[in-house]
């Protein structure tokens, strides 16, 4: 089944909503990945890509959502799913690469950097939820 | 042979809605959520008890309308660039919160947020550090999360 040629059958109210949250999702994406490149330092760089993962990813969903209920092909499962599993990796790979970053830092000296809060060394070792 | 039914079950309606609903097609999900409960099953998570589950969709609200806020937010920083000055910087925030499942809400939440970005969580100080892109008032900060966020979910996992 060719998606496009079906794209002719949407009214119009349906096509422009569509056409609104594509282009904001996408437009934030793109915001996202700009500042991604232009922020100075890696801690700053950590927040550029979350507009894509948050309302970026948000929009685009939507957009599909909309398009494929409007045409009635299939149920909007889908989008919620990648919706949420976005949202709920997303801190995943964020925590791993900041504190990789944190523990260099540290270990090089970095004063701009906090610094290890004292007692965790006495700790046995025991992971908490945010680790 | 289910160690946790609700797992199971929502991973048979998912394999569903993503792969259509026809007979073989449960019978591989069945296959997939019953290996998969005994995966979940094999690591042995603290069941996450939720006495006050029905404020759920009231903390999603506050969340989706923050993100969409900070959205904006971040996006016109980026945007001017250069032209308005920002000034990024490091907070501790003390967190009350002991229950895992109640930390790893709180994660996704500041994660998912454009502009914060929690780093670590020390379990003995009871502190998170957060990392924040537009910082103008430390003691804001920790007071929104405390209230907005903390609060909330205080009394859902109570």
């Amino acid at each position: 089944m060719n998606v496009i040629e079906h794209a002719g059958d949407l009214p119009a109210w349906a096509a422009l909503a569509v056409s609104f949250f594509l282009v904001v999702g996408a437009g934030l994406t793109l915001t996202g990945t700009i500042g991604f490149a232009r922020l100075p330092t890696f801690y700053e760089r950590i927040h550029a890509p979350t507009l894509g993962t948050s309302w970026g990813t948000g929009g685009i969903v939507m957009a599909s959502m909309i398009f494929f209920t409007v045409l009635a092909t299939r149920p909007v499962v889908h989008e919620i799913l990648i919706g949420i599993f976005v949202t709920v990796t997303t801190p995943v790979t964020l925590m791993l690469l900041a504190r990789a970053a944190l523990h260099r830092d540290r270990a090089e000296g970095n004063p701009e950097v906090p610094a290890e809060a004292p007692l965790e060394r006495e700790a046995e070792g025991q992971p908490a939820a945010g680790d | 042979m289910l160690p946790y039914p609700l797992l199971s079950a929502s991973l048979v309606i998912m394999w569903l809605a993503l792969n259509g609903f026809t007979p073989g097609h449960f019978i591989l999900g069945c296959i997939v959520s019953v290996f998969a409960s005994w995966g979940m099953a094999a690591l042995r998570p603290v069941k996450p008890r939720l006495p006050k589950w029905y404020l759920l969709p009231k903390l999603v609200g506050i969340v989706l309308y923050d993100i969409l806020r900070s959205n904006l937010a971040v996006a016109s920083i980026l945007l001017t660039g250069g032209r308005r000055k920002h000034k990024s910087g490091f907070i501790t925030v003390p967190i009350e919160l002991e229950n895992p499942t109640a930390l790893a809400v709180l994660a996704v939440v500041i994660t998912s947020t454009p502009g914060t970005a929690w780093l670590e969580y020390n379990s003995l100080s009871k502190t998170v550090l957060i990392h924040v892109l537009d910082l103008v008032d430390e003691a804001e900060w920790q007071a929104l999360i405390k209230t907005r966020y903390e609060a909330l979910l205080m009394e859902i996992f109570k």
